[in-house]
């Protein structure tokens, strides 16, 4: 900083910690209830301090043996819909956008422009705002409660196929021309050189697309109708059901200490990448 | 940026052969249904989808004249303008202060960026336990200082609920924005105007809040969109639009009418809307992006 100002000093950390604390503080609360048995989260007040329940909990919600009034499906078979879901948007839409962004950067055909802004205007609408339509064709073609289903309507949209053009457009010239001397076709460079360049790009979207991917609720929400085929981001909401002191909340809330625990994972351990991505993909 | 190689690959068949997947999921998947959201605009079928008419702009109609719907417009402007100045106010706070100090800014950074994973519906489902009348701890403490909770009954602390969910989600991105704004103000600047005595609170007023404007009006933008959409699972985790429809935002009326009423004409006409708001803030936002202020 410019100058020593010690206050200032002590004021920023004072601020950061209530910050931190506040944020945080749902997560505590979420943890502590997930550790005690369903009487005692019930309570008023509950419990501040973890119990001695977690294993149970956790193995009781993984297999699904619930007793209260909402769903009791089980959270393992959950998590398994939702890495599928997650991975298989995540990679579709960074393979299928690799492959139409290189078109367009590295081709001139009829017709360019057009494909381009094609792709382009599905970055204005989020799936939300056509969910009836949508629905319908998924319906019309056979895909409800399918992994298609799930997730290849989310695959429609242009976020990655953009931050891919923009990456292109900044690889030097003189790559391509070298590659076209030594006799490369278009893809082996492809292949053997974009691919490989784009790799920081690619491990960003990787972290945006899997959080999309895993956090998609209102989707599952209309195309599941099969407790086999929920993710855990619905399946969690469908286990609340009736009064308060009718669920079992100390296994709502160890599904949800599951339901954060990959995405956060994924966030934490690529920080780096996820925030360059985070914000080049948006500028 | 050159928008344009100046070195291409020469081939007819092949671009569209790699562009093939993309148009194909579009079209099937984005442009299909968009259009036919808005022919279902302009019809009117029976609930069994027997009989369909074309009835011009009169779903519009309806809808403008609907009061719930304009109820629901109101609803979402509030939460959406609570959502985005609240969020915006916080997280730049917290980015000021993590821009200002020199160790551990990573640990905060981290520790404050995780919320960022959380599903919406999570963030709801935690907000919904903690605020419970009956249960939540956060409640019987409001109860031990004198506030009465029953978001299930108090239609503005319904909405405080939601707010304080979608808000708490989305301060980790906003916060790593401005402190990539931040970090991209000329040190120089501030170094410059230290030495002509402005002191740390001025500095910010005339020097990182002007040069911030560019990245608070992109997030104005996106958290108008966040709070538009994306909270919708939200609200359907938490108060489900309720009590009676004191959050039902425009999202969730489009749902709700749409496939619990089936109203297919009525939701349709209310998709286009939504559309229509998008496209105009994504255009606001290109715009701006363009003529993004160089310093």
């Amino acid at each position: 900083m410019v100058e020593r100002r010690p206050t200032l000093g002590i004021l920023a950390h004072v601020i950061l910690i209530t910050g931190v604390l506040a944020v945080a503080l749902p997560l505590y609360i979420t943890f502590v209830a997930s550790t005690h048995t369903a009487q005692e989260v019930v309570q008023s007040p509950m419990p501040m301090l973890p119990g001695s329940h977690l294993v149970e909990n956790y193995t009781t919600a993984l297999t699904g043996g619930g007793a209260g009034a909402g769903s009791h499906a089980s959270v393992g078979r959950m998590m398994f819909v939702s890495l599928t879901m997650a991975l298989l948007i995540t990679f579709g839409k960074i393979a299928i956008s690799l492959l139409s962004a290189f078109a367009i950067v590295y081709f001139r055909f009829r017709f360019r422009m057009l494909a381009f802004w094609a792709i382009f205007v599905t970055l204005m609408l989020p799936v939300e705002v056509r969910i009836g339509p949508t629905y319908k064709v998924v319906s019309d073609l056979g895909m409800l409660n399918s992994f298609a289903g799930l997730t290849v309507p989310l695959i429609a949209s242009a976020t990655a196929t953009f931050l891919f053009r923009q990456f292109f457009l900044t690889v030097p010239e003189e790559l391509l021309e070298a590659a076209r001397i030594d006799g490369a076709g278009p893809m082996r460079f492809f292949k053997d050189i974009l691919v490989p360049l784009s790799a920081t790009s690619i491990a960003a979207l990787f972290v945006i697309q899997f959080i999309y991917g895993w956090n998609q609720y209102l989707w599952p929400l209309l195309i599941t109708t099969d407790e086999n085929m929920y993710p855990v981001v619905y399946g969690i909401k469908r286990m609340i059901a009736g009064g308060d002191s009718q669920n079992e909340w100390n296994l709502v809330m160890a599904t949800a200490m599951l339901a954060m625990i990959p995405p956060a994972l994924v966030v934490i351990l690529m920080q780096k990448w996820f925030v360059k991505g985070l914000v080049d993909t948006e500028k | 940026m050159a928008a344009e190689k100046r070195v291409v690959f020469r081939s007819a068949w092949l671009p569209w052969a790699l562009l093939t997947p993309q148009i194909i999921i579009i079209a099937v998947f984005f442009f299909w249904p968009a259009g036919q959201a808005l022919l279902q605009s302009l019809q009117q079928s029976d609930a069994f989808g027997t009989s369909v008419e074309w009835v011009g702009l009169e779903n519009f109609r309806n809808l403008v004249n609907d009061p719930t719907y304009l109820t629901s417009f109101k609803t979402t402007a509030v939460f959406s303008v609570l959502v985005a100045v609240l969020g915006i106010g916080i997280s730049l706070l917290l980015a000021v202060f993590a821009d200002r100090i020199v160790r551990g800014a990573t640990f905060y950074k981290t520790l404050l960026i995780w919320p960022y994973a959380v599903a919406p519906a999570v963030a709801g489902v935690l907000w919904l336990f903690m605020f419970s009348p009956s249960i939540g701890i956060v409640a019987y403490w409001l109860r031990a200082v004198g506030i009465d909770w029953n978001h299930l009954l108090n239609g503005p602390q319904a909405m405080a609920l939601i707010v304080m969910a979608a808000v708490w989600k989305q301060i980790s991105y906003n916060f790593l924005f401005f402190l990539a704004g931040l970090a991209s103000i000329p040190k120089s600047l501030i170094e410059a105007a230290a030495i002509d005595g402005a002191r740390p609170w001025r500095r910010f007023w005339t020097i990182q809040f002007p040069l911030l404007s560019p990245t608070t009006f992109f997030l104005l933008v996106i958290n108008m969109v966040y709070a538009f959409f994306d909270t919708f699972a939200i609200i359907d985790a938490s108060t489900q639009g309720g009590p009676g429809t004191e959050t039902k935002i425009l999202i969730y009326k489009l749902y709700y009418d749409g496939f619990k009423a089936l109203d297919l004409g009525g939701s349709a006409a209310q998709s286009v809307v939504l559309m229509f708001i998008v496209i105009v803030l994504t255009v606001l936002q290109f715009k701006f992006v363009e003529k993004k202020v160089n310093y």
